[in-house]
Parts: C-alpha cells; structure tokens; sequence
C-alpha cells in the first residue's frame, strides 16, 4: 500500500514538473491537437479527400480550397487532414512492434545476462550496422507497398535503441532488494521480470516511445516519398511530397504545406520525448 | 594491463622516460586495435547472415516474382534458372556458395537486361556516395561543434534559445522536403544552383579542369547541405549537453580559480573532454547518413549507391540489393572501427589500456 502511494506521489510529482516545461507543454498540444485531427478528420476535411475535380487543376490556394489543389484537383487541406490518420497510424504501430520486441529482448539480455546477453547485444551491433533505410527497402522489395507492410518492416528494424535501454535499467534494477524479496516469496522469473522490474523501467521507456514514434513517421514518409511506403491514392504526406516534386516548378503549394505537416508533428512528438526525459530525470532540473 | 599511478609524461622528467611512455603507448594501442578488428569478424558474419535472410526467407523467392513478370516463363525454364543460379540448394549450402563469393567481391550478376557483375555496379557508385558523406560529415564536425560550445557557455542566453530551437527545427524536418524546398528557392525561384546530376549535361566536356571542379562543387552544395541537416542538428545538441557536464565538473572551477583565462579554460580544458562522447555520436550517426542517400541521391538524381538500391527495389533486383545492402554495412561497421580508433587517439586511458575504473 505504501508503496503505491508512493508511486503515485511521483507520477503526480512529474506530471507536475512537465506542466512546467515550456518543451514538454508545447509538444504535448501539438500531439493532443494532431490526434482530434486525426479522429474527427470526416468532419473536419472540407472536402473528400479522394474527389478528383478536373475543373480545379493545380489551383494556388484561394478561399474555397485553402491550400490549393493537386493535378487531379484533389482538396489539399483534405488530403492533409486525412494524411494524419495514416501517420498517426504508422507511427503508433510501428513503435508499438518496436517496443515490444526491444522491451522483451533487453529485458532477458539485462535480467538473464551470460551467454543470452551476449547473445541478444551481438544482435543488436549487427542491425545497428544496417543503414535502416537500406534494410526496410530491402525487405519491401519483396513484399506488396502497403501500410501494413510498412508499419510492421518499420517496427522490425527499429527496436535496438529500446533493448539497449531496456537492458542497461534491468541490470541496475536486478539487484535490488525488492528483487530479492520477489524472489524469496517464489516468484518465476518471467513474474519478477515483467510484474516486478518492468513497472519500474516503464518511464524511460515511455521517453523512446515518444522519440521513436517522431522518428517512425519521417520513416514513413521518406519511404512513402520514394514511392515504396502508402501508395496514392490513399493521402500521406510523403506521397503529397511526391506529387509537390513533380510539380515543383508551377504549384509550390504542393511541396511546402505536407512538409510542414510532418516537421510541426515529429516536433510535437520529439518536444514531448525530450520534455518528458527532463521532467522525469530530476539532475536535468538544474539545466 | 596495469602502469605505475602516475604517469611519465606528465612528471616531465626529460625526454628519455617520455620516449619509453610513447612506446608503452604504441604496444598498448596496437594491442587494442588488434582486439577491436578480431570483434569485427562476428558481427560481420552476421551482417552477412541477416541480409542473406532477408533475401531468402521472405515469402516468395527471387525467381518467382521475376518469373511473375514475364509471360514467357515455362516451368521448365524456370526450373533450368533455379538450378542456374542455385536455388534449388539447401539454403545453408547457398549461403556458404555466397559468403565465398562475397570474400573474393563475387557478388553474382544483376537481374538487369544488361547482367552486369554487381560488384561492378557498386564499385564505379561508392565514391560519390563517400565523397558527399565525407564532405557532409565534415560540415557537421565544423559547424555543429563551435555552435554547441557557443550555446552552452552562454547557457540560457538569447542565443541558446534560438539555436536550441533551431535545432528542435531542423532534426524535426524531413530531409527530403527541405531539398525539395531548397530546389524550389534556389534552383527554381533565384536560378543560382542546378537542381540535379553530378556536372551539367551540356558543354560539361568543354571545360577547363578548373570549371569542371567549379561545376562540381555547384552541383554538390545543395546535395551536401541537405544530407548534413539533422546530423548537424544532433551533434551540436550533444555538443551542448557534453560541455554542460564537463563545464560542472571540479577541475573546471580549479582552472578558472587559478585564474586562467576563460577562453582557454572552455577550449583548452572543456572542450577536450567534452569532445570523447561525440566521437561515439559520430561513429553511430554513419548509417543515418548513409541511409539519407537513398533519399538525397534519387531527389538531386546523383548517381550513388542510394540511387541504385532504390532502382533495384523498383525493378527487384535482388542480387543487386543484396550487395548493396551488405557493402553499406559493410561500410558502416569500418565507419564504426574509425571512431572506436579515433576514440582511442583522443582517450588516453583507453589507449593505454588503463580502464576508467583502475
């Protein structure tokens, strides 16, 4: 009981010390305000995102389309509303594959260490030498572009910063006494690993998240952007950019505002990971 | 290996025992060198196996998609190119048939109409690539470094603000969309810069050898600029947050109680520390960079290793991007070996084989 009164003494403690940081506060509303977007998106979009108007071809924006249209005349602001969605949606996903695969393998390195933790880091060394880039397009290849295939390649290749991180709180946590008593009462191993040290470990992780999920949607969009991430005409950003690219020299409309879509929202999410660390890493306080 | 507490060099008693502290240091530092290549070798291996793996278990093999493709493909052809290219084998006897030729740069023939040796594909594209990454990384190291030392000295300053925001900026931007905006202002709208390719197409065999360089360096600023972004971001970040915690330290405020100059006591004492963490930041920022070729070669259509992995993923052809994949890394892991070994340059306890704790 004590305890828990304690862990929650702190959670109130953090949460309090983030409402003060500028960063944390500002990042928190920018992904706050990006996932009423995504949801409400059908009410919000003033137009289908999808409608092709031949009469309005590559139109600067003007007060009845906002942000201009594309070359088949799609509503830009629409397309835009609804490209949140699918980042939203890669990103989430594919750090939710990241985490759990980094969260399961770092906990064994850290927790069994010897030959597993060997192991599992000589695994972690040898994707960290592939430029992720070059291993994603390397599995997409054989596989049909699709958001799926591109939310789970995406996880699959991004979960080492996650074990490392995992494994270096497991071993500083394993030898503690609360530990010792979890296991004095009987508990197996896979009890004390994820009910007793995870919990502990939960804040650090929560950090990545927040980073990883930044960093998953310019993935997404670099991928999508070459041509072999979501394939038109379901809107993303990166594949709007495309578009922007081909029709660089006439609609500059087209190349600026997804961009913009995409830094303001990896902003969000890396203002929030960063806020988040300071907050709950209490020596940071004195910067 | 454990040396007497305090050290030779700094007793300064004449050049002789400085001379045997400088040989201890050579043993001590090929000692390491050896240690670090012999560690290499596994995680090499298995840089082979994952992309050897990625290429071989991944649902429907190589032939069948490229079969897919042509209409006149007989099971009996099909099964003479199977055999052809050995893929009728057990997989382990594939992958040693691979490795070995991987030892000699074998890396078998693309699937392209022109069934060109791989290695020959990648060979005549590396040095673009290096030459952009090397020149990016290079204005990393210029720019990102003095920036950080200058936030963190004027810690909570004007100053800081702005460039911690700017930084927050430009590592949030998309690489690709800033080329894209960076083409549309000064290739499109000012006309100052060419917008794709390596040197002009036009009157390009004409020109002197100076022009030619000229044109080059016209050509790459855009491509180097873009590609640098984030990773500048990054280390000035950590430049700042490494001298905000050398700057702490006690020896620090022993130095400016001696009444050393600031300016040498920032430079001289700070930032030679403050600089060991970014050498790791460096080595592991690589295959970031590299990974953005991908991106900045097929926008600014510089022909590289990027431009070719990602016209082997459009038309599969998989044993192109198998090399590629596995050269890249390949590159990465000595990118890695090259800041292990400038981190023992700059690290003496490290050199020597004196470890922190001793």
């Amino acid at each position: 009981m004590d305890a828990y009164v304690d862990g929650t003494r702190h959670q109130i403690l953090w949460l309090s010390r983030m409402s003060k940081n500028p960063m944390a506060v500002a990042g928190s509303l920018i992904v706050v305000g990006l996932c009423i977007v995504a949801i409400f998106a059908p009410w919000l979009a003033p137009y289908d995102p999808q409608a092709i108007d031949t009469w309005h071809v590559l139109e600067a924006p003007s007060r009845m389309h906002l942000l201009g249209t594309d070359a088949l005349g799609r509503d830009c602001l629409s397309r835009l509303i609804y490209g949140a969605r699918i980042s939203l949606l890669v990103g989430i996903v594919a750090v939710g594959i990241s985490t759990l695969i980094g969260t399961f393998l770092g906990a064994l390195a850290g927790f069994y260490g010897r030959w597993i933790d060997t192991l599992i880091m000589r695994l972690v060394d040898i994707m960290l030498c592939f430029p992720t880039i070059f291993l994603i397009m390397a599995v997409i290849a054989f596989l049909e572009p699709s958001i799926w295939n591109i939310m789970v390649v995406i996880g699959l290749t991004s979960w080492m910063g996650v074990a490392r991180l995992v494994r270096a709180e497991f071993l500083s946590l394993k030898g503690r006494d609360f530990v010792l008593a979890a296991r004095i009462t009987g508990a197996s191993d896979m009890r004390i690993i994820f009910s007793h040290i995870l919990p502990n470990a939960v804040a650090p992780i929560l950090v990545t998240v927040a980073l990883g999920i930044g960093s998953a949607i310019l993935t997404e969009s670099a991928l999508s952007f070459l041509g072999i991430g979501v394939q038109p005409p379901t809107p993303s950003w990166g594949n709007m950019l495309t578009e922007g690219k081909n029709n660089l020299e006439i609609a500059w409309w087209l190349s600026v505002f997804p961009g913009m879509a995409i830094l303001i929202t990896v902003l969000g999410y890396n203002l929030l990971g960063e806020g988040l660390r300071d907050a709950l890493d209490p020596r940071m306080m004195q910067d | 290996m454990k040396i007497r507490g305090n050290c030779p060099y700094l007793d300064s008693s004449g050049p002789e025992s400085r001379q045997r502290w400088y040989n201890h240091t050579d043993m001590a530092f090929s000692l390491y060198l050896i240690k670090k290549t012999i560690t290499l070798v596994p995680t090499f291996l298995g840089i082979t196996l994952i992309s050897f793996m990625v290429m071989h278990l991944a649902p429907g093999e190589p032939m069948t998609i490229q079969a897919d493709f042509n209409p006149k493909m007989t099971p009996e052809v099909r099964a003479r190119l199977r055999a052809e290219y050995g893929l009728d084998r057990p997989l382990y006897i594939q992958y040693w048939k691979w490795l070995k030729g991987l030892a000699v740069l074998d890396l078998g023939r693309s699937f392209a109409p022109d069934r060109r040796p791989v290695w020959d594909k990648i060979k005549e594209r590396l040095p673009v690539t290096i030459l952009i990454n090397a020149l990016a990384m290079g204005l990393i190291i210029v720019i990102a470094i003095p920036l950080g030392v200058a936030a963190s000295v004027r810690q909570g300053s004007l100053f800081d603000n702005i460039t911690t925001v700017l930084v927050f900026v430009a590592y949030a931007a998309p690489g690709f969309w800033v080329a894209l905006l960076l083409m549309l202002y000064f290739g499109v709208h000012l006309g100052w810069l060419p917008i794709s390719g390596l040197h002009s197409l036009i009157g390009y065999r004409e020109m002197s050898w100076g022009e030619k360089v000229l044109d080059w360096c016209r050509h790459l600023i855009l491509p180097v600029l873009v590609s640098a972004l984030g990773g500048l971001a990054g280390l000035s970040r950590y430049t700042r947050s490494s001298m905000l915690e050398v700057l702490r330290q006690d020896y620090i405020t022993t130095a400016r109680a001696k009444g050393l100059p600031e300016r040498r006591v920032i430079y001289h004492h700070a930032l030679r520390n403050a600089l060991l963490p970014l050498i790791t930041i460096l080595g592991l920022s690589i295959p970031g960079l590299i990974g953005g070729s991908v991106i900045f070669e097929s926008i600014f259509a510089i022909p590289g290793v990027g431009q070719l992995m990602w016209s082997s993923v459009m038309a599969r052809d998989y044993p192109v991007l198998m090399g590629n994949l596995v050269i890249v890394s390949v590159l990465t892991l000595l990118g890695n070996l090259l800041a292990d070994i400038g981190y023992a340059l700059a690290d003496p306890r490290i050199r020597t084989g004196i470890q922190k704790g001793d």
